[in-house]
């Protein structure tokens, strides 16, 4: 530390974050959609909780352990705050709330507190995320003036499946997290 | 490991450079990344307004890093984080064993980490009876293969899919022969998920650190780093001290530069921001110097410590493309590995900073503006000063000196050389002329552009 203290330069000023004209979408719900599905991941707006239930169990395996940590959404299993994460191993599907998500990138926020278990939106099969779309920001500057002052314990932006291309740069979808990603848009007027 | 490597840049090219097919291969694949980063920043207007900002965050974060690396300790400490302090590499790596002794483990997962790479972990951990699963597929391929990742985000870019099958069949028991990626990688998958599952320490590196709040963000594709951390009793996280910025809303431009430079996605899958730990675990912080308070005090280098680890520039270089990660024998290839490896150590990177055509690619695709050309040649200077350039070098640009001083001995020595390209060619295409490696020499003309110049001058 003396050492850095004696070779770092004359202080210089900070520059203002205020000054980047950053980019915003005429319809940032749309520049999302086509994000989204650019990095692998699937949108569908819905009306009912119920719908994001019954889609869940039309698409992914019969039989298979779902869960979630939205208290409305009925017949699925509500994740227990004390769980062990390591018993989390065998989830099929996870269903998540999002805070807010962010147009330029499709990325959505996500928070320790909110997934209850850390490790819960990566160690499942598959993800599927209830957002609210009025909650859609055009840019990161914006997503961190969301944040700036939050007191989260742990949180994440999560954009589309997990994924890797170090096999000669061939896109292979389901890294080590999930081999798919489902966004919910609820639809504000049924909330 | 490379690090212990005696071979010269140009040497370990010239053994990447025996099979043409796959050094085009290579390049094409590199130049395919590199022009998906460019497609990336054209989506943005404001791209160069975010290079400008992001450049003068990290050079007022070098102005004042004392006093930022104190507030983030204190913050973090604060989090219930644990900090560590280590001057060099030894010291990294004896605190990292301290903690697995203190918890009996012999067994850890480790997420990547470029500086543990540079600091040699794993070799010492193995050393010291320790099990290391480096987790990142690419990584995981290199180290079953026994070599070092040949680039930062892309380990295992020099590698074919075929060779890769050969390496899981060998060591995780796929079939033999099939070397197709989405199967290879669910094999990866079952592979790796047992060894998250089961250890009990996790290592990750860090991408920003933020002195405001205390907290580190770490990016991933596969999200590797966080299956680790979560499923793991303790997390130790890994960093350069120059990873610090100021302030949480500073991620807003690096993480809109970081991916799409390296590349070319709108941001990684994952970025996690890790403030607390998790109920009943632990978080540790190892925060490493090891010359980078150096490389600090030096005014023509320090700005290389704006890095922020995308890769771009080696996407971009026409000489990290056709010689390969390896042939840099340091942990941190192509253009931004030539100009802080020999601040760690002069006499053996030598030849680095030679590896370059200072054609300035790399600096125009850097999303902190380092002037990475610019340094690579103040770093000849230095190193000719310092004699530590080779001896066939020197002579040979002494004669360049003398010839390019005289315009009398620089027409005849031209006119000599077109006369014998055109009538011996045999004398300078052969394997003593090193321009001739790898290359076809041009037709000689008959007259030189004076000449030319001279008769056709009306």
């Amino acid at each position: 530390m003396a050492a850095v203290k004696k070779n770092q330069p004359a202080l210089e000023e900070l520059p203002s974050l205020a000054d980047i004209d950053a980019i915003r979408f005429d319809n940032p719900q749309e520049k999302f959609k086509q994000v989204l599905e650019g990095i692998g991941g699937t949108l569908l707006i819905i009306n009912s909780l119920q719908q994001a239930v019954d889609y869940v169990k039309d698409n992914f395996k019969e039989g298979n352990k779902y869960i979630t940590t939205i208290p409305g959404l009925e017949g699925i299993e509500k994740i227990n705050n004390e769980e062990d994460a390591h018993k989390l191993e065998d989830v099929e599907v996870a269903i998540i709330s999002g805070v807010f998500a962010v147009a330029e990138n499709s990325a959505i926020w996500v928070t320790g507190a909110g997934v209850k278990v850390r490790v819960l939106p990566f160690i499942c099969q598959h993800l599927a995320v209830v957002l609210d779309p009025r909650h859609i920001v055009n840019n990161m500057h914006e997503a961190y003036e969301r944040i700036a002052g939050e007191g989260y314990d742990y949180g994440v932006f999560i954009a589309g499946p997990s994924k890797t291309a170090d096999i000669e740069q061939s896109l292979v979808l389901g890294a080590h997290g999930p081999k798919s990603m489902t966004v919910f848009l609820l639809d504000p007027g049924a909330l | 490991m490379s690090e212990t490597t005696t071979h010269t840049h140009a040497e370990l090219s010239e053994q990447f450079n025996a099979d043409e097919a796959r050094v085009n291969w290579h390049d094409e694949t590199l130049w395919w990344v590199r022009q998906k980063r460019d497609k990336a920043a054209w989506t943005l207007p404001e791209w160069e307004q975010l290079r400008e900002t992001a450049s003068r965050i990290k050079i007022n974060t070098l102005s004042n890093l004392n006093e930022y690396l104190k507030e983030f300790e204190k913050n973090a400490q604060k989090n219930g984080i644990i900090i560590h302090w280590a001057q060099d590499a030894k010291e990294h790596n004896a605190i990292i064993h301290g903690i697995l002794q203190k918890h009996g483990v012999t067994q850890i997962v480790k997420s990547k980490s470029m500086l543990t790479e540079e600091c040699n972990l794993n070799h010492y951990l193995e050393g010291e009876g320790i099990d290391v699963i480096d987790t990142d597929l690419g990584e995981r391929i290199v180290q079953l293969a026994g070599e070092a990742p040949s680039h930062i985000v892309l380990p295992c870019i020099h590698k074919k899919k075929e060779e890769i099958g050969e390496i899981f069949h060998q060591y995780l028991g796929t079939p033999e022969g099939n070397a197709d990626p989405q199967f290879l990688t669910n094999a990866a998958r079952l592979h790796l998920r047992e060894k998250f599952l089961t250890r009990r320490i996790a290592i990750t590196g860090v991408n920003f650190a933020i002195a405001e709040t205390g907290e580190i963000v770490v990016c991933t594709n596969e999200g590797n780093a966080d299956m680790g951390a979560h499923l793991a009793d303790v997390h130790i996280a890994c960093m350069g001290i120059e990873k610090i910025i100021p302030q949480r809303q500073h991620l807003g431009v690096f993480l809109r530069l970081l991916a799409r430079s390296a590349t070319g996605q709108p941001i990684t899958t994952y970025s996690s921001h890790f403030v607390k730990p998790q109920p009943g675990q632990e978080l540790h912080i190892v925060l490493v110097d090891n010359e980078r308070s150096t490389q600090l005090g030096r005014e023509d280098f320090r700005s290389s410590l704006k890095c922020i680890r995308c890769g771009a520039c080696m996407n971009t270089c026409p000489v990290y493309r056709r010689s390969g990660g390896h042939s840099y024998h340091t942990a941190i290839a192509g253009p931004i590995g030539a100009i802080l490896a020999p601040n760690l150590d002069m006499k053996h990177h030598a030849d680095l900073p030679f590896a370059s055509t200072l054609c300035g690619s790399c600096s125009n695709v850097c999303p902190v503006k380092i002037d990475i050309h610019t340094q690579l040649y103040k770093w000849r200077q230095v190193i000719t000063q310092e004699g530590h350039t080779p001896a066939a070098k020197t002579v040979a640009m002494k004669a360049m000196a003398t010839t390019l001083s005289s315009p009398g001995l620089y027409r005849r020595a031209g006119k000599a050389g077109r006369w014998m390209m055109r009538h011996m060619p045999w004398l300078v295409n052969n394997k003593l002329n090193a321009w001739y490696k790898q290359r076809d020499m041009p037709a000689a003309p008959k007259a030189s552009f004076g000449e030319w110049y001279k008769k056709n001058r009306k």
